[in-house]
């Protein structure tokens, strides 16, 4: 075949990936937002930063460490082209775009390892300057050693959460305490799943009694209340704890996320298959055990299908990238796709028994104040979602959007998208997977409106 | 409603296809007492009437079309007192512009043809319309200024007609889609996917694009076909920009046009067309054609140069081979009437549309001049052509 295969997204699994294309002798375009290859997880800092592995990954510094080597021994023989956003799909290919300077790129196949990002729920000033995602938290600290406070509170669920908090500690930063709105009990129960991987599972404690030497208070089944700020900043955050008790914990910076949302709008452009993933409480494209699409030279691979880590996003890199090889009748022994498979399944369990333990609280998108702004792009309040649907009778989130605007703005729903759906959801009294999910446009991101093809 | 009832739903009208036009009649018909229920197969306004970019222009259409866009304009300044909402009209004005003299000439003609018709258009020349809309590109030579046109929500407008409509006492049915129509010797018989009959003597067919095969089954063929107009919209910035801006030009890709909603983003269409499915029921957006609207959009107004666009949609349209609207009573099947095909140019002429048709079924008679669209305009060459 003449056009190459792309890779989108140079984290663990487009890096795997195309390391098995180039093993197979194809030599892959690899396209990336992030001016450095590592994705999020590993993440590097900038040439000229000097902090050593060990400090910015701890415990997974050997594992950035050979990804990092491993990519930079490939990049003399694939396409890499780093800081650059894939924004959309023509008939003459993949559209990229590189400051103003716009790629068309034709392509036999594609592998879509675009990562995922936060999942966020609003809350009542959540708007306030000073208050950031965990993924964005994490960011600031590692590519450019800045916290986004210096008395932070991180508030939200799933293991990210005391990782980040952690690796605050660490940087010297001691958060005023970490919140998480899943109970001592229900993460007791998702327990049994994560045992698949006891090594992340002494690790997590290990974060946590870290954080607990440190004098940092972490406090299990809260429920947020509001962010409290003045025009210059977050000043503190009201909650609930398990016993029902109004608390305020002040702060000066606020650092939030409940567990990921995959970056599925690629693969919804290239009109892939999606279907409702009751696990992760989101719809996801289809995919096989090996990450093939419903679109026969589209594959899947990573967060950004299924979120289920780092290590197994490396497998599944790989993987999709043998089901590709596959489908072409090149050679692959069964024993790899066998192993990697075996990898990933391991990995699967640990996944669904986090996402057990540490569940996307949606009742808490149900009972929002209908003053709490969801889309803060449009400014549109919980209040006017189930307006909506109600004396507007959207029976569907598009509907809702194109009556109210939530999902409208920069970042077409992908930070409000699920809450604005649970809203509706809750507002109508149907199952959240009834009101669907946010269709993609192209741009995927803001596309410059100067920009120009370059051949 | 009435989808697994044994006995057929009745009416006086059905209309069938909850576009703007399905929508408006539906409304106007309630003011003149007929009972009403209107079919929609997916959500009122949900089609080329929620997808469309909001232009609410009368400068430009075709010279005998401007009685009903007339009227329709003069509905549009009335919305809050008929319908309880405004959706976002905005009289802000309208310039057509252009870079080549020969298309100047030909606004000027344009400017005096249409006076007999009831609109007063303002010549101005570039640097005049500089010095009133400071935006305009250094480019432009002439503008045709119309101050009364404007936008409005497409969003909004034709679910404000059917939720009005609805309150009037029509019956609306959304998720439902008509299968067959046929009559019998008193009444037209609907038949929808989910099992419902629906009974009635007087029947609108408003199904937009999806109008050629309904009216084909009466023996009315019309050459149609469906296209994708291709939309975008920036992020927002501070609202500056009161008139509608289009380009006059004669080269298709030149032909880009916007508008900037309160809110402060900026819509803007135009150029090619891309194709769209009626099985689908999705209009393609191909992003080339993005592109390619990119250095026309920043010709008319500069400063675009520095945004960004956000998103960018299309919608099925319906489009005769003459590239006016199927219009009017049926030329074969008396309580039949026809409101589809628009052309992509109907959402200025939606409430124009409804109270036009209304009044037709309601009363068999209209003082506007619909003759131009009449269904049976094509009979005699259809025999031998297909469609475009
Ligand atoms: C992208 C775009 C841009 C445009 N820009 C402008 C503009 O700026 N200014 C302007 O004046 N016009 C514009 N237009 C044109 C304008 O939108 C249309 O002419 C107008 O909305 C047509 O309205 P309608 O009710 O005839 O059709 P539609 O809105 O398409 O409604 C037809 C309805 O019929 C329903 N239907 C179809 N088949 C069945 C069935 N079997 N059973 C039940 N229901 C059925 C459909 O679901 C649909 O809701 C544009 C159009 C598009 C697509």
């Amino acid at each position: 075949m003449a056009e190459p295969v792309i890779v989108v997204g140079a984290g663990p699994a487009g890096t795997r990936a195309a390391q098995r294309l180039l093993q197979a002798g194809l030599r892959p375009v690899v396209i990336d937002e992030n001016e450095r290859q590592g994705g999020q997880i590993y993440r590097r800092q900038p040439e000229n930063f000097i902090r050593p592995a060990e400090k910015l990954y701890g415990t997974e510094a050997a594992r950035a460490r050979a990804l990092h080597a491993d990519f930079e021994s490939l990049r003399p023989h694939i396409d890499y082209r780093p800081g650059t956003t894939v924004w959309g799909v023509a008939d003459e290919g993949l559209l990229s775009v590189r400051g103003s300077a716009i790629t068309v790129q034709p392509f036999s196949a594609i592998i879509i390892a675009s990562g995922a990002t936060d999942r966020i729920m609003p809350l009542p000033g959540w708007t306030t300057p000073g208050v950031y995602s965990l993924g964005a938290s994490q960011i600031a600290l590692k590519a450019q050693a800045c916290a986004i406070g210096g008395t932070p509170v991180f508030m939200g669920t799933g293991p990210l959460l005391y990782l980040v908090a952690w690796q605050y500690l660490r940087a010297g930063v001691t958060p005023a305490a970490v919140l998480d709105t899943s109970s001592l009990a229900t993460r007791l129960r998702g327990l049994r799943g994560m045992m698949s991987r006891a090594r992340v599972v002494v690790n997590g404690v290990r974060y946590m009694a870290d954080l607990m030497r440190a004098g940092v208070k972490l406090h299990a089944g809260i429920t947020p209340q509001r962010i409290e700020g003045r025009e210059d900043g977050v000043t503190g955050v009201l909650w609930q704890d398990s016993r029902g008790r109004l608390r305020r914990t002040a702060c000066d910076a606020v650092g939030t996320g409940y567990g990921l949302r995959a970056e599925t709008q690629l693969a919804d452009l290239l009109k892939c298959d999606f279907m409702f993933d009751r696990r992760f409480t989101q719809w996801r494209p289809q995919v096989d055990l090996d990450g093939r699409t419903s679109r026969q030279d589209v594959y899947l691979a990573g967060d950004g299908v299924l979120l289920r880590g780092a290590d197994a996003a490396e497998a599944a890199g790989r993987l999709a990238a043998c089901a590709l090889l596959q489908d072409r009748t090149l050679p692959v022994a069964t024993d790899e796709i066998e192993g990697l498979r075996g990898v990933i399944a391991t990995m699967d369990r640990f996944a669904g028994g986090l996402a057990g333990a540490f569940p996307w609280p949606a009742h808490l998108a149900a009972a929002l104040p209908d003053e709490t702004v969801v889309c803060r792009c449009e400014n549109v309040t919980a209040g006017d979602i189930r307006h909506a649907a109600t004396a507007l009778d959207s029976p569907e989130i598009n509907r809702a959007k194109a009556l109210m605007r939530p999902g409208m703005g920069r970042c077409q729903g992908r930070m409000c998208g699920l809450a604005a759906a649970e809203i509706l959801a809750a507002a109508r009294g149907v199952p959240v997977e009834q009101v669907g999910r946010i269709r993609t446009a192209a741009p995927l991101k803001p596309l410059p409106l100067d920009c120009r093809i370059t051949p | 409603m009435n989808a697994f009832a044994r006995e057929p739903a009745r009416a006086d009208v059905i209309i069938v296809g909850g576009g703007f036009m399905g929508a408006a009649t539906a409304f106007f018909l309630r003011t003149h007492g007929l009972s009403v229920i209107l079919l929609e197969r997916d959500l009122i306004g949900q089609a080329a009437s929620g997808t469309n970019f909001g232009n609410v222009r009368r400068q430009g259409r075709y010279l005998p079309q401007l009685p009903l866009a007339n009227r329709s304009r003069d509905i549009w300044g009335r919305l809050p007192e008929l319908i309880g909402e405004d959706a976002e009209f905005l009289p802000g004005g309208h310039i057509r512009v252009t870079t080549r003299a020969e298309d100047g000439a030909r606004l000027e003609q344009y400017a005096r043809d249409c006076k007999p018709w009831g609109l007063d258009l303002t010549m101005m020349t570039g640097d005049q319309a500089r010095a009133m809309f400071p935006m305009v590109g250094p480019d432009i030579h002439t503008v045709s200024y119309s101050p009364h046109d404007g936008h409005a929500n497409p969003r909004l407008a034709a679910p404000a007609f059917g939720r009005a409509a609805r309150r009037a006492g029509a019956q609306v049915v959304e998720q439902t889609e008509v299968t067959s129509i046929m009559k019998d010797s008193v009444d037209f018989i609907i038949e929808t996917k989910d099992g419902g009959r629906y009974h009635a003597p007087l029947l609108q067919i408003s199904s937009g694009a999806w109008g050629r095969s309904m009216a084909a089954s009466f023996g009315e063929d019309v050459p149609m076909a469906p296209q994708g107009p291709q939309m975008g919209v920036t992020e927002p910035l501070p609202y500056r920009i009161q008139p509608v801006i289009g380009s006059a030009s004669s080269v298709t890709e030149e032909g880009v046009y916007l508008r900037q909603v309160k809110r402060g983003n900026i819509v803007f269409g135009g150029g090619r067309r891309s194709s769209a499915d009626l099985v689908t029921k999705r209009a393609r957006l191909d992003p080339m054609n993005t592109l390619r609207q990119m250095p026309h959009l920043a010709r008319l107004v500069p400063a675009m140069a520095r945004l960004r666009v956000i998103r960018t949609w299309s919608g099925v349209e319906g489009y005769v081979q003459d590239s006016l609207p199927i219009m009017g009573p049926s030329d074969r099947v008396s309580g039949l009437f026809y409101a589809f095909g628009f052309c992509g140019h109907g959402f200025q002429l939606g409430p124009g549309v409804g109270a036009t048709m209304a009044e037709l079924i309601a009363t068999g008679q209209t003082d506007i001049p619909l003759e131009p669209f009449h269904v049976g305009r094509f009979q005699r060459n259809m025999e031998h052509r297909d469609a475009p």
